[in-house]
């Protein structure tokens, strides 16, 4: 074996390429329950590859045939709705995994020098994800899946000058139509996959080169032994991979339950709406994006102005990716920083789910003004962050990692 | 060294001048990929107008068929329902439809030709949804809803010729397609009078 490994590494350094990212890659020891989500969400990623593939097998992308695919996998391919109800609830875990993965890092300053370009690809992710996700929910074409489409076209239209031909262009057609489900078919499984690839090969291929954070925001890279391992870091392989894989075993346990006995979650997953064909002359009573779509719908809403609502909503998203500019904080970790720091960090994650609800919700006059509230602390939370940040009174940051025996 | 000088600047030249024509080159052959997302010629081809029997349609009844794969209403209006939108001014946005979402001959308080027809494409003009026909009272639109449309998305409301009410997410009043009376009973959407 080891002559065969020597023959191959003559070739092409296998050895030391596992050396590198597994077994002599040095990541902090004292990673806790938030660590979990970046190795989830690769897991969660390939799950949805594999069951794409197996869907297109069966899936027809043709407006007059979609609809009875979905149903003949449902009902009539062997072990089809399992394969399906993976799929489907994995885009529901994905942005879990992937909210939580983006909290870990506001909590710990994870986006912050030397990690920028590492929390830009992260964002580059993010969107990506939102692309893939808003298009893949078309294919199914029910109604839901129609009316949200052309929703989602119609902001496009509100660009000026040239919103109109744009959104023209992004359908192939006057109307969400046959086109537009065939090219969208083409960007969910072939396009889009491969970019996310792609930069998601980046994202880990950046945090590999200046190494993870961790919940004190200590560099363990400025504090090594006299062999140059850093003295608060344990080898990804084998302390990591056992952590990790522990991870994914509760993971599964939770995911295969609400696959098998809650797989539409009540409306949230999968829209009742969506068991109803696509009819392009009548709109739902009650049209909603899935859930992790909701936060920026209601910023949407919430602006009663057709460009300002989906300016609003762009900016929400651009926002974010300038995190490691407006805060100008020295210090990563929430665990030594201001109060002011806390609570307007409560104050964001509570306007973020707020906002999810209320965009889940029929507009009432109330939910508006309420949507406004929450609009307001999420913006302000980016405000308020650079103003404060720069001065900020901190508490002093460990030499050395702290762990909880 | 002179030489030498020489040679990298015909080299730095050569190089830029690579890089402008290959610039230039790969746009060109971006060209034909971004266009065949267009609508196709096929499409383009299935716009051509329809013709609708409004005989049946009862005053006060609501009728949508299919133009261009856009929902196309038809409102048999009451002569109760034309002395509510007379009356109704001072709410709208725009109530005398001076933003031009609608032929010539339909630029009046009705927004019609005839009075009694009012024929809108049902899209809002907000973001794409087609509101709901709400002709009567209704509590749940606020006790002064003098009977109009209703969008279910995003709230926008409208009063029976399609014109948006103030401070709405929808930015302008219901678009009037082309169309004409060819009789009586038949009504062509998709066509001005030639």
């Amino acid at each position: 074996m080891s002559k065969f490994m020597a023959w191959v590494d003559e070739r092409l350094p296998v050895s030391n390429f596992v050396k590198n990212h597994l077994s002599e890659y040095y990541a902090p020891k004292n990673f806790n329950f938030f660590y979990f989500f970046g190795s989830l969400a690769l897991f969660v990623f390939i799950m949805q590859i594999i069951t794409g593939i197996f869907l297109t097998i069966n899936y027809k992308p043709d407006a007059a045939s979609a609809f009875a695919s979905v149903e003949y996998i449902m009902r009539d391919v062997e072990w089809g709705w399992l394969i399906r109800y993976m799929h489907s609830t994995g885009a529901s875990f994905f942005f879990i995994i992937i909210y939580l993965h983006m909290l870990r890092a506001l909590m710990y300053g994870s986006y912050k020098k030397p990690r920028e370009l590492l929390w830009l690809f992260g964002m580059f992710i993010f969107v990506l994800l939102m692309a893939e996700a808003f298009m893949g929910y078309l294919l199914p074409w029910g109604q839901m899946s129609y009316w949200g489409a052309q929703v989602i076209i119609s902001l496009f239209g509100a660009i000026p000058f040239v919103g109109e031909s744009l959104a023209l262009w992004i359908r192939g057609d006057y109307v969400i139509s046959d086109a537009t489900l065939n090219r969208f078919f083409a960007f969910h499984v072939i396009a889009l996959p491969l970019l996310l690839f792609a930069v998601i090969y980046l994202h880990i291929a950046a945090l590999h080169t200046v190494g993870s954070n961790n919940p004190d925001g200590v560099e363990i890279k400025q504090n090594k032994d006299k062999d140059g391992k850093p003295v608060d870091g344990i080898p990804f392989h084998p302390y990591y991979t056992v952590k990790d894989i522990f991870g994914l075993a509760v993971f599964l346990t939770i995911f295969m339950f609400v696959v098998f006995f809650l797989p539409e979650f009540g409306g949230f997953f999968l829209e009742k709406d969506n068991f109803v064909p696509a009819d392009p002359l009548k709109t739902p009573e009650h049209i909603v994006p899935v859930w992790y779509f909701t936060p920026f719908y209601a910023i949407l809403r919430a602006i009663p102005d057709k460009l300002g609502g989906v300016l609003a909503m762009g900016l929400a998203i651009f926002v974010l990716f300038l995190m490691p500019w407006l805060d100008r904080c020295k210090v990563k970790s929430i665990r030594y920083r201001s109060l002011t720091y806390k609570i307007l960090l409560t104050s964001f994650v509570i306007s973020f789910i707020g906002l999810g609800y209320i965009g889940m919700m029929a507009p009432t006059p109330i939910l508006t003004i309420l949507g406004r509230l929450f609009t307001l602390v999420y913006f302000g939370f980016f405000v308020m962050l650079y103003l404060t940040s720069k001065n900020e009174k901190t508490k002093p940051v460990p030499e050395r990692v702290t762990m909880y025996e | 060294m002179s030489d030498n000088n020489n040679s990298s600047n015909r080299r730095n030249f050569l190089t830029n001048v690579t890089k402008v024509v290959g610039g230039v080159g790969a746009i060109f052959a971006a060209i034909p990929f971004l266009s065949s997302m267009s609508p196709s010629e096929k499409t383009k081809m299935a716009g051509a107008p329809i013709e609708i029997d409004i005989s049946a349609i009862q005053p006060g009844a609501f009728k949508i068929v299919e133009w261009r794969g856009k929902p196309v209403w038809i409102v048999h209006r009451t002569t109760e329902m034309l002395e509510k939108i007379k009356n109704d001014a001072e709410h709208l946005a725009d109530p005398k439809s001076d933003e031009e979402y609608q032929p010539q001959y339909a630029q009046n308080k009705f927004r019609s030709v005839k009075p009694e027809y009012l024929v809108l494409v049902g899209v809002c003009t907000h973001l794409g949804c087609s509101p709901l026909y709400k002709p009567g009272e209704n509590k749940d639109l606020g006790l002064d809803w003098k009977g109009g449309f209703f969008c279910p998305c995003h709230g926008s409301k409208f009063d029976l010729s399609g014109r948006v009410y103030k401070a709405m997410p929808a930015p302008y009043n219901l678009e009037v397609p082309p169309y004409y009376f060819a009789s009586e009973t038949r009504l062509v959407v998709g066509e001005d009078r030639t």
